[in-house]
Formats: structure tokens, sequence, C-alpha cells
């Protein structure tokens, strides 16, 4: 297809077809007061003159590609994207590809969901995954849906870690209005050391669904294996939220037993661009594939034996479902999707291990040079993986303020969520930051408290 | 289109064999759907069942759609099979494709095989 405009000419012999003499006669059912208005807008910009006036705004901000080291994850992290992911992404094939439902003219787009839809069910221990969702948040949120489904609202009770994401569980409590559900464990005052054990009391035969994190928010990696027998042992479904960098190096949810494993995509080749797009990525088991909201490529044959992909379930979607479909959703994120699919066949299973050991070995000796630091402590003594608590001696928003001045984007402050987390910060370290990075950090934490 | 002569068929394009009490879709119903990829019969052995109300959720490739009660009566019975091959329904929707049996079933209203005929006739245009 062609994208040129119309010349005069061409105008000219449309309008005579049907029978107008000329374009503005087409709005003559607009009332004539409001046909051509007179809007209060400044004289326009030259390119020039636009170009110069968006960089001056853009460089009031500072950002993690020159200004500052960043040391703060909470959900979405500073990964390296290969610089392959976005000369794929620019070709104006995917860009400005839409939604494949005709897969006569959409078999690049489709070939790319599934190859994503693929990778995205290794890396996980799943069996199928969806198109993808907007980001992790309501990756969950659509597990609750599913659950909720599975078993025709007869059972209303969510149970959720309050170690998941906070944003997380905020968009599930949004979710769940007008739904008949309740959630339970949804308390960021409990016990925030206990594990994953401390759900098993409240799961009962009126459990759809168990929510839990891997690594949780804080970082930590439990074995969940005891949880979700204990949940399907109650004939609930288990919904792990997982960092897909941390499955690389870590046993998947999907060994564990979990129905559906779901997470934030960001850190596979999407970068933080302060809040979004991301990517919900969602998986589950072939069993509940027609309960799974979203949509789903499939690989078939032509009438001429040739491979194909093509939009597959789609009874399933709302569209066609309507009033009794899982969910609402039947959109996904392709473009997004499609920078996960190259950053993962370009790193490969080998290359991602690599980036999840980086993280690990990094994170681990931050830790362990910031514990030395007079007045900080490690919160918890739980394994982690690439983020840690860190105890602080004054107040979080002094801490980074200090470290802001020296160039440096500190921790996310867990008192904002958790009122017994108060002076605490949970500090991210990934592949990007040097060791020479890190040693600033501990030193500057260490002038810090001196204030 | 086969409508077998023994049967009581609904509005809604159910089927029903007062001998045994089974009940399922019809052939003009799997007909219109075309593929059928997923059957999920809704009711179980014990429950009691009110004629229209939805006893199975059906999609096909391009449509979903809910199969209604054709008779009311308690369920004995259920079909499997469908959930692991949906296709029986659209191969023999009158034999290995019954959906439901129940034990005393009561119907009302129902089309026998001549009226259901002219019945799908008047909807073909």
């Amino acid at each position: 297809m062609t994208y040129i405009p119309h010349s005069p000419k061409e105008r000219d012999a449309m309008l005579a077809t049907i029978g107008v003499k000329k374009l503005e006669d087409l709005f003559q059912d607009v009332p004539s007061k409001h046909r051509f208005p007179k809007l209060d807008l400044p004289p326009a910009l030259t390119e020039m003159e636009a170009s110069s006036e968006l960089m001056e705004l853009a460089t009031d901000n500072e950002n993690i590609r020159g200004d500052l080291v960043s040391f703060l994850g909470a959900g979405v992290y500073n990964h390296y994207i290969p610089s392959v992911v976005d000369y794929v992404l620019r070709r104006g094939e995917f860009y400005t590809a839409y939604t494949p439902y005709q897969p006569e003219i959409s078999q690049g787009t489709l070939q790319a969901i599934f190859e994503y839809q693929s990778l995205i069910t290794a890396l996980t221990g799943m069996e199928v995954s969806n198109a993808s969702h907007y980001d992790g948040a309501t990756a969950v949120a659509e597990a609750a849906n599913m659950a909720h489904a599975q078993f025709h609202g007869k059972r209303s009770k969510i149970v959720i870690s309050p170690t998941v994401h906070p944003q997380y569980r905020a968009t599930l409590r949004t979710y769940v209005q007008g739904m008949g559900l309740e959630l339970a464990g949804d308390d960021p005052t409990a016990d925030l050391e206990v594990g994953p054990e401390a759900l098993e009391s409240l799961i009962d035969g009126n459990t759809a669904l168990v929510v839990i994190q891997y690594p949780d928010f804080f970082g930590r990696v439990y074995d969940l294996a005891k949880l979700i027998e204990a949940a399907h042992g109650q004939g609930a479904l288990v919904c792990v939220a997982a960092n897909p960098t941390a499955l690389a190096l870590f046993k998947t949810p999907g060994e564990m037993g979990a129905d559906m494993v779901v997470g934030e995509g960001q850190p596979l080749g999407i970068p933080l661009s302060f809040g979004g797009p991301y990517l919900g990525f969602f998986t589950t088991r072939k069993q509940y594939v027609h309960k799974m909201s979203g949509r789903l490529v499939g690989e078939t044959l032509d009438n001429r034996g040739q491979r194909a992909f093509v939009l597959t379930l789609t009874a399933r979607e709302q569209h066609i479902k309507r009033e009794r479909a899982t969910s609402n959703i039947c959109s996904n994120e392709g473009l997004m999707a499609l920078a996960c699919a190259v950053y993962l066949s370009v790193l490969g299973k080998t290359g991602l291990r690599q980036v999840a050991e980086l993280c690990y070995h990094k994170a681990h000796y931050a830790a362990d040079q910031i514990k030395r630091v007079k007045g900080y402590e490690l919160c918890f003594d739980t394994p982690f993986f690439h983020e840690f608590s860190v105890c602080c001696p004054i107040p979080v928003e002094q801490v980074n303020a200090h470290l802001l001045d020296h160039g440096i984007l500190g921790g996310y402050d867990l008192g904002q969520d958790y009122p017994a987390l108060k002076d605490r910060m949970l500090v991210a370290v990934t592949e990007m930051n040097t060791k020479e990075e890190i040693d600033a950090l501990v030193e500057v934490l260490a002038e810090a408290r001196h204030d | 289109m086969n409508i077998p002569a023994h049967l009581k068929y609904t509005k809604t394009d159910e089927w029903f064999d007062p001998s045994t009490g089974a009940m399922g879709l019809s052939d003009y119903a799997q007909g219109q759907l075309s593929d059928i990829v997923f059957v999920e019969i809704l009711v179980s052995a014990g429950d009691v069942l009110e004629a229209g109300k939805p006893i199975a959720s059906v999609e096909s490739v391009k449509a979903a759609a809910e199969t209604y009660s054709a008779a009311s009566g308690k369920v004995v019975a259920i079909n499997e099979e469908l959930a692991n091959s949906p296709e029986i329904l659209n191969k023999d929707p009158y034999g290995a494709g019954w959906m439901v049996k129940v034990e005393s079933g009561k119907i009302s209203g129902l089309m026998d095989a001549a009226a259901y005929t002219k019945y799908c006739e008047e909807r073909a245009h």
C-alpha cells in the first residue's frame, strides 16, 4: 500500500463524481457559525523553531542516559538495550502496523507476536502466552479476571501478598470493584519477614486466586512451591508476578507449579521512559487458555499449505463474547512485545543469563559495601536478586537529596508504602552500574549521614 | 439439513429426546457456528434445570453462543467428552454430541421436526 496524498486534479475528479462543487460543501451539515471557527492559536512555527523549542523543554529533564547514575528500581529497571532493538522497531512496517485482525496483510506483525509468545513461554516455564497486556500491574488484574471466570464467579476471594508491588495491589483494588470479589492479605502493616507461608492461613475453599511476586517487591527470592501446593490443596489458582530477568537465573514459577506467570516486561529491551509504554506479559497452562483474555497468535497452514500466522481462539475476545468475556481487554502492546522479542533473540539464553548474573553479583557487591558503612544496615537477610532494602540512619528523602547533588538517583523510599519501613531504601543494581559507580554511591552514603 | 423426526426442538436451536432425556444443539446450529473449538458445560449432575436457562457455552472460530435448556428436570449426566473434543458437536450433533441428560424432563412449547424444518427454512433467507 502506498501513502501518497491526492493531487488537486484527483480531488476535483472525486468531487465531480459525487456531484460536489468544492470540498467546503461537504461540511454543510455543520451549523455555519461552527463550521470554520477562528482558533486563538499563536502563529505557526517553522519545523526548525518547533524543534528548538521542544529541545529546550526536553533538556530541562535530567535522565539516566548521561546526567544521572541510577540505583532506582521498584518494578522497572535500567538495563542495556542493544541498538538492533531500535533499528527493528523503527521499520515503518512494524512502527505503523495496526492490529492484525486481517491475517492476509499482517503476517509480519503476527509472526513477531508469535515469536514473542514463544520466547516468553520458554522464559517462564509455562505452556501458553498471550500477545501481552499494557503492563505488569494490569497483567495481575487480568489473572484475577481469569480466576473469577474459571470458577464462574462461585469463588469470591483473592489472596494477595503485601510484598507484591504497591501499584499492582492498587490496580487490583481498582479492578475488583463491582466484581463481587474481596481481597485478603493486602495489608502493608502485616509482618513482612514471615515469607510466603504467611498467606497460607488466608487460603480457603472460597479462594479463586493467590497472588505472589518473585522476587518480591523488596527484591527477595523465596521458594514458592509450598505456598503453591497449599493453594492447590484448596482448589485455588496461583498467579506469580515475576521479574523476567530473574527468570534467567532462578527456578521458574512454571517449574514450581504456578497456574499463571505474569509480570512487567520492561526490563527486556524497553526504555524507562518515565512510566511507559511498558509491557505486561501473561502466561498460563493450556487447560486455562479459553478463559485467558487478550489476543493470541497461532500458527497454521493457509489454503495452499504454506505456514501462516493468525489471531486464534478469537471468540474469547470481548467484541464477540461481549458481556460473557473474561475481560474488556482485547488489546496488546505490539511494538513493546516486538522490542522484547528482539531483545530476547539477540541475547539468547546465554546472554540473558549473563545479564542476570552481572545484576546479581553487582547488587551483592553493593550490598556488602553498603553494610560496612556506619549507620547503614541491610534490612532483611533473605536471599535476593538485584534489589535489596537498606536501613538508613536518616530519612530516605535526605539521603536521596544528597545523592542527587552528586549526580546519583538513589533508591525507592519504602516508607511511602509501608508504615513500618520508614527510613528504608530499596536499592537496585543492574549490569549498567560500574564498580566505580557503586563505590561512589557508597562514598556519598557515608557522607550523607554526617549532614 | 438433518432434523431427526423423533426429537423436539426449541426456537434457540436445541433438541430434546423425550425417550432418553438427552439434549444438545441442532444440526442447523452447528452449521451456523462453523468449526466449534470450545464447549463448556455450565451445569453438573444433580442440578435442577429450568427450561430456557443456559446449560453450556460454545465457542467457534467466529462466534460465541450460549446453549439453553430445552427441558426442566434434574441433571443426571453431562457429556465430559465435549471438553476434550469440541468438534463432536459439528460431526454428530444428535448422537455423540449430546450435552446434558435430565430425568423426568418436562417440556412445553417445543416444535416437532416438521415445525422446526419450516422454522429453519424461514431463516434461510
